[in-house]
């Protein structure tokens, strides 16, 4: 018994035994539905050991999905607490734990698999590859955030959530202060997915550095291809350091050592730069990609070329330089003196200018265009004035002397989901309206569509500008609660009513993809949206082998040059196409992986060992397995080719 | 400067109307520290807004001058590269405002790191302020008081608050009389503020540090130096003093009322000072003779 008591959630509530038995339910019916309508082979074939970029982008974008969903809920879950003076709707120890596991969620678990799963989806497409670089680490990549986002979800009805803020500050992550076994899973979850994170930097590089089609040089790549090579040398500089620091806090619960522990020599603050110092880049291997996608959008829907191509790749080089030199700007209070905050504020601010260099440019793209005001379209203008206020805050933020009014004020809350929602969310939501009929084969409602982003624009709004002004007032972040004295009542109930139009909005997404799916028409060409660049050049849905032959290219809009100028992208006799094998081997060590996280998590040290040396045997059978991949002849594709529109153009 | 005062003001008035009336707490500073903050938000939000208006200005002119419906079915948009000078424009236009408000930002920071302006020339008072999960201690070596949730300050002096803390790092704020720094365990902040006018301040731990949070809060009283030296004198007369076990009894996880004592518990559990380059060098108060340092 006592070794059971502690899988048991130490602040229990009737919501989380609510959840326990949804989780149990759900879990029945998907088992009890695949075995009914036999489709375990199906999923096993077809998804579990795919190494597919295609398909691991769509496993990416469903995860992330689900996660906004959950993310989410604890967001309307907190803004529903804030929204009268002293209500008892959660407790302190139930909203901490929200708000951290929110953070985390968020951007770990939503944000990171919704830009991964545009890489994977459209980074091969645009450069006229095949696949990814190295394909079975790409799934690997991909089972190990799942594995490390099952994990962390599991862990408010197993033992307890993390409550010790996103940013999970020592001491009070330490075993002194956080004494239930959140802060492992925190430590753990981050761990295993963030490993995954970096092998698809690596992976993503390389594929960008060395598979691009003939003709392709750098400055010849669309720009979302370009925005995804900078994020992804962003994430091999940055992740390695959120490893260490995950690896030192691990050892700190778990072994007692004394890295940052405040006696003994450790030391609280470091844990705050290292942490930011992956934290700060993160926000910009988020942010990149949006912007890559925002290109591509205005670009297609200006009908023109995107404007100021050059500054736009410098300006992205420069982010991402300027990217690993603000990180004290988190915490310019700590008291490192006028100086050093001086330097920090410097180049916090430096960074405004590139990114106000890619506004300008998105807003000549407009320039005698001709500009259809389709879904994607109006999040991409939608996006332009919104983000440029969340940068603008950025800026005032960035003066250290005022900031020492701003910090850890609802006006920061204001001022990051001013620059993430606009900036990361609408373009998520964007790319995936843009690119949906390429993978699914339909269009989604345009109606619908519209009407989300009104409604989360409106939201959005509602819910996070009232906060500049709270924050400006006192109103300090990560509070369960406030005292009617302080007037912050009638501004939050607008914030709770702006999250509500949210929520609304984000179901109405939901409510698109199966209206859509049911009405839609499915003969919508390969290129629904006239667009320019590769991706659009091959068929709907995109065949196993992308291209049949490989592309020619001649500018960052191959596409555009072969409707419009005559220019032949696929030239030559089709050939011989080499493909990778699919493999269980990600899928298992995936597993594995969340096993041995689970048993560190609650120091279950007999299966931690025992899995550990399962994840090294995976590893070493690897290394001793030939697998040269499959080929498919000229006559299966040319079969194919026909199936799906005739020989390619 | 007779219309950078109108902007601001005029850019006051309508936070103020905004927000139905009552000055926003950061916006209505009672001292200079808070005062040179205030007017640095209002100064960013004044020219940023100038550049949301630009952006705003030209996005709409592009959306209404070349949007599809009003143009011809046959109208080809044309290829157009950048322009070096309007790159030059976007990137120099950008540069002066960042280099401007970076020289502001600079400015302002070894003003809020050091004596309050126009206070100078007088002796600040030093309190020690600390914090434990889920209170505030404040301790006045030179008048051996200690208090506890409550702080008690003269107005029309400058005050040096000592910050660190007994557990996870917390943030000590008053916002009307300046913006907040870090108390940390294994080290001290310097944190100068001053009050202008006597009055009653909230302050708090901005910094969240567990489930208590939310109530680790304080009120900060500014008066003039005469009532100040009668408290101190009131205290020495009533209060009872500080032990050891009293103030281990006070660290324990909780939330406590005010509280007053004579002495200070710096005498048997000294401030984490020379720590990790602690600002404490030019104070030579009693602690920095006591406590024993064998490696200075």
């Amino acid at each position: 018994m006592d070794f059971l008591q502690r899988f048991a959630i130490p602040h229990p509530s009737p919501a989380i035994y609510a959840s326990m038995v949804a989780i149990a339910l759900v879990s029945i019916a998907i088992v009890a539905g695949l075995t009914y309508y036999k489709k375990w082979g199906y999923l096993w074939t077809e998804w579990l050991t795919t190494v597919d970029h295609k398909k691991i982008g769509i496993m990416y974008l469903i995860s992330a999905l689900l996660m906004l969903f959950r993310g989410g809920a604890d967001a309307i879950m907190m803004r529903a607490q804030l929204a009268t003076p002293e209500a008892k709707l959660l407790d302190a120890q139930h909203y901490n734990e929200i708000f951290t596991t929110h953070g985390v969620v968020m951007i770990i678990f939503m944000a990171m698999p919704f830009i991964f799963a545009f890489m994977n989806l459209i980074v091969p497409l645009q450069i006229g590859a095949r696949d990814v670089a190295f394909p079975r680490l790409n799934a690997l990549s991909f089972w190990l955030f799942f594995a490390g986002a099952m994990l962390f979800n599991i862990s408010f009805v197993v033992g307890g959530s993390p409550d010790a803020g996103w940013t999970s500050y020592f001491p009070l992550a330490g075993n002194d202060f956080s004494t239930s076994v959140g802060t492992n899973y925190y430590m753990l979850a981050i761990q295993i997915s963030g490993i995954g994170s970096l092998m698809t930097g690596i992976n993503m590089c390389t594929t960008i550095l060395k598979m691009r089609a003939p003709g392709m040089t750098l400055m010849k790549m669309p720009m979302f291809t370009w925005s995804a090579f900078i994020a992804n040398v962003i994430i091999i500089f940055a992740f390695p350091v959120l490893t260490v620091a995950l690896i030192m806090g691990t050892t700190d619960r778990l072994f007692g050592t004394n890295f940052f522990t405040t006696g003994n020599g450790g030391m609280d603050m470091l844990w705050a730069n290292f942490f930011w110092v992956w934290g700060h880049p993160e926000v910009y291997i988020l942010i990149l990609p949006a912007f890559g996608l925002y290109s591509e959008i205005i670009s297609t829907f200006s009908g023109r070329n995107l404007y100021g191509y050059k500054s736009m790749v410098a300006s992205m080089v420069l982010i991402s330089l300027l990217s690993f030199l603000v990180w004290t700007h988190h915490f310019f209070t700590m008291g490192q003196g006028a100086l050093t905050n001086s330097i920090f504020s410097v180049t916090t601010m430096a960074i405004a200018v590139p990114t106000g260099v890619k506004i300008f440019n998105w807003l000549f793209t407009l320039w005698k265009g001709k500009i259809r005001f389709t879904v994607p379209m109006l999040y991409s203008i939608g996006f332009i004035p919104l983000f440029t206020i969340g940068g603008v805050t950025g800026v005032m933020l960035a003066m250290s002397a005022a900031d020492y009014q701003y910090h850890n004020t609802m006006f920061l809350v204001a001022h990051f989901h001013n620059a993430i929602i606009p900036g990361v969310v609408f373009a998520m939501l964007a790319g995936l309206t843009y690119y949906w009929p390429k993978f699914f084969g339909f269009m989604l409602n345009e109606k619908i569509g519209k009407s989300t982003f009104w409604l989360l624009s409106i939201g959005f709004i509602l819910a996070f500008f009232p906060m500049y002004i709270t924050g400006l007032d006192g109103q300090a972040r990560r509070m369960y609660t406030y005292s009617e004295s302080t007037g912050f009542g009638a501004l939050n109930m607008v914030s709770f009513v702006g999250a509500a139009l949210m929520a609304i909005g984000f179901v109405t997404i939901v409510w698109n993809v199966y209206y859509s799916f049911k009405h839609s028409s499915r003969d919508i060409g390969s290129d629904p949206w006239d667009a320019r660049s590769l991706e659009w050049a091959t068929h709907t849905p995109v065949p196993v082998y992308n291209f049949a032959k490989v592309p020619q290219i001649r500018s960052s809009e191959a596409f555009w040059d072969a409707k419009k100028h005559g220019h032949q992208l696929f030239t030559g006799k089709q050939e011989e196409i080499h493909m990778p094998n699919n493999s269980g081997v990600p899928f298992i060590m995936g597993m594995i992986f969340f096993v041995c996280g689970f048993s560190f998590v609650f120091a279950l040290w007999i299966p931690a060992v025992v899995s550990l040396i399962g994840i090294f045997v995976c590893m070493g059978l690897r290394s001793f397995e030939k697998d040269h991949g499959y080929h498919i002849s000229v006559k299966e594709v040319e079969e194919t080719e026909k199936l799906l529109g005739g020989a390619s153009k | 400067m007779k219309r950078k005062w109108s902007l601001l003001a005029s850019l006051t008035t309508l936070v103020v109307f905004l927000t139905g009336c009552e000055p926003l707490l950061v916006l209505d500073p009672k001292g200079p520290q808070a005062a040179r903050q205030a007017s640095d938000i209002m100064l960013s939000i004044g020219i940023m807004s100038v550049i949301v208006i630009v952006v705003f200005a030209i996005l709409i002119y592009m959306l209404w001058k070349y949007r599809a419906s009003k143009q011809s079915d046959d109208y080809e948009p044309p290829h157009i590269e950048g322009n070096i000078w309007v790159e030059i424009i976007c990137v120099g236009v950008p540069v002066l405002i960042v280099a401007y408000l970076s020289f502001v930002s600079i400015k302002s920071n070894y003003i809020v790191e050091s004596t309050p302006v126009g206070y100078e020339d007088q002796e600040p008072l030093v309190i020690y302020a600390s914090s434990s999960d889920w209170k505030w201690h404040f301790s006045y070596p030179e008048q051996g008081i200690e208090t506890v949730n409550y702080v008690y300050i003269p107005a029309d002096r400058p005050v040096e608050f000592k910050l660190y803390s007994y557990g996870p790092i917390t943030s000590f704020w008053i916002p009307q009389l300046g913006g907040q720094k870090y108390a940390m365990s294994d080290m001290v902040t310097t944190l100068h503020l001053a009050a202008d006018y006597p009055g009653e301040f909230m302050g708090r731990n901005a910094n969240f540090s567990g489930k208590g949070t939310a109530e680790n809060t304080f009120i900060a009283t500014a008066m003039s130096q005469e009532d100040f030296d009668e408290w101190v004198e009131e205290v020495h007369d009533t209060a009872e003093p500080i032990t050891e076990d009293e103030f281990e009894e006070l660290l324990e996880p909780g939330h406590l009322g005010r509280m007053t004592f004579t002495g200070t518990h710096l005498e048997f559990s000294p401030a984490p000072e020379h720590n990790h380059g602690s600002e404490t060098e030019q104070d030579s108060t009693k602690l920095h003779e006591e406590t024993d340092h064998s490696g200075h």
